[in-house]
């Protein structure tokens, strides 16, 4: 490796990282009613950063470069511009006084919790609570959230615009929220993060690379939850533990040729320990409390499939016991069918099968979601119902988006027994 | 072995790069720079910004050059080569001529 690789790894987004940063501390320092001029401020540093590094090599501290240069630029605005109008004299020379105080490493981590409870506003649709939190806290372009995404920029253009300005419009003041209002806002938090992590973990449509940027910033915005004095909630430790735990397998689901290789025949020597470990630390760290979330008992299905040593020797009725215990939590049809999966498992197919069949709106779910249909092949499969597998498993491959699965669902149709017609 | 300048113009455009683009930008200048070094072709080189003054008859100073971004000069280098064509294969490995950006090369005139 060569120099110019080994600072390329250490700095390995560091300026999506750094702007997330700097964009929550100068939008704290100036309000986030200026949160236009932040985020200029911080292109500009990066443009200077961008100038100056390509020719002259990094600095020894970069991350301080930017912080620093970010901040003479904000300090010389607030000097310069009318921005102060709302302050007086006085209140605004005592702001740029105190404005280093806004840039100690706690104060940094605490601005960026507060601009995710800003972007993750519970009155915001879902849809721009992600795009916002993205662009804001996880320095995304426009471009690049659409990639992760799989929508076009002008959609995500406008689930900005439309964000920003319910912030605008509502003055949302950027805070971490107190006593009840924290849990309830902490709920909505966790769900955005929830999905993002979802979104790159399981959409196989969106390029590798981006796909893991969206984990890795679903990791680093929980982390910052789950490390918050304040906040140090159970059920935030419990989303962590089971987005490492399913983080550790990432590069085992593909092969070389980005075939999907499925849990059964997955590599264990390949997951990542050290995310098991820590996956587990915060699993056991969120156990000490009281209230059992969804994210609590879907960390601990992760931690059984992460324990077990081959397939075959998976704790299937530990299992069972978990998914009823989180359709207790949280019904939903996947749920259901993964549940059914267990069955299987447990040579329980034709329960298996009834249990899937039995799924309110079972039949406007096979039409529209290959999964269904894909399990519903496999488990004819087994009972040798050729006719039928085939049947599913040629739908699974007509509704999936996804090559690799449409390759995955072909493989296991030509495995099946030829049809004597 | 004679002198050639580099000029740079256009390129990654600052205003809408993303930060993931611009660190990936720099690190593409990074490593041409260092192979440049690494031969013992690179003599100087310096990035310019945007704003800038003129000077001209009178000592009457005016605002800028205004050129369109993408015909600024974003920078230069000065580098050693044998002649113009092995200046022009050295300017062939610029990170920004994919993205639309330009590499003048120009002989610096010996006396």
């Amino acid at each position: 490796m060569n120099n110019t690789d080994a600072t390329a790894k250490t700095v390995d987004h560091l300026f999506r990282r750094q702007a997330g940063k700097m964009v929550a501390v100068l939008s704290h320092l100036f309000g986030l009613d200026h949160l236009q001029l932040v985020e200029d401020v911080v292109q500009d540093s990066f443009i200077r950063a961008l100038q100056t590094w390509k020719l002259h090599g990094l600095p020894n501290n970069p991350e301080a470069w930017l912080l620093q240069t970010a901040k003479h630029k904000a300090i010389d605005l607030l000097r310069k511009q009318q921005l102060h109008k709302r302050y007086t004299q006085e209140d605004w020379i005592e702001k740029i006084d105190t404005a280093d105080t806004f840039f100690h490493e706690q104060e940094i981590a605490d601005s960026q919790l507060r601009m995710i409870f800003a972007c993750c506003h519970p009155a915001l649709k879902a849809e721009d609570q992600i795009a916002l939190t993205l662009q804001i806290v996880s320095g995304f372009s426009v471009s690049e959230i659409a990639r992760a995404l799989l929508s076009n920029e002008a959609v995500i253009q406008k689930r900005i615009f439309r964000a920003k300005k319910f912030l605008r419009d509502n003055q949302v003041i950027l805070e971490i929220p107190s006593g009840k209002e924290l849990q309830q806002r902490l709920d909505t938090v966790c769900t955005v993060l929830y999905v993002l992590f979802n979104e790159g973990y399981h959409s196989l449509k969106a390029e590798e690379l981006i796909r893991h940027d969206l984990c890795a910033e679903a990791m680093r915005c929980c982390k910052l939850l789950t490390e918050h004095p304040l906040i140090r909630e159970y059920s935030a430790q419990a989303l962590l533990a089971l987005m490492c735990l399913h983080a550790a397998r990432f590069d085992s689901r593909m092969d070389n040729s980005n075939d999907i290789i499925l849990l059964e025949a997955q590599d264990r020597s390949l997951w990542d320990k050290e995310l098991i470990r820590v996956g587990f630390y915060y699993l056991n760290l969120s156990a000490s409390g009281k209230h059992i979330s969804a994210y609590h008992i879907e960390a601990a299905i992760a931690s059984e499939h992460m324990i077990a040593e081959t397939f075959s020797k998976t704790n299937w009725d530990r299992l069972l016991d978990l998914y009823d215990m989180l359709l207790q939590v949280k019904p939903s049809p996947v749920i259901l069918l993964n549940r059914a999966v267990v069955l299987a498992q447990l040579q329980q197919t034709e329960a298996a099968i009834a249990s899937i069949l039995s799924i309110p709106n079972i039949d406007t779910l096979i039409r529209t979601q290959a999964i269904y249909s894909a399990v519903l092949g496999d488990l004819y499969k087994r009972l040798s119902n050729t006719v039928k597998a085939r049947e599913y498993l040629i739908n699974a491959r007509s509704l999936t988006p996804s090559l690799a699965e449409k390759k995955l669902f072909q493989q296991r149709l030509d495995a099946l027994p030829a049809q004597n017609n | 072995m004679a002198s050639f300048m580099f000029l740079f113009r256009g390129g990654l455009d600052p205003q809408t790069a993303s930060p993931e683009e611009m660190q990936q930008n720099m690190h593409k200048w990074m490593s041409w720079v260092d192979d440049l070094k690494k031969k013992g072709v690179y003599k100087a080189g310096e990035a310019l910004l945007p704003s800038g003054k003129s000077l001209h008859k009178n000592q009457v100073v005016t605002d800028g050059p205004y050129a369109e971004s993408k015909e600024m000069i974003g920078g230069f280098f000065i580098v050693e080569a044998a002649d113009i064509d092995a200046a022009i294969s050295m300017a062939a490995d610029c990170p920004d001529l994919v993205l639309g950006g330009s590499v003048e090369v120009r002989d610096v005139m010996v006396f």
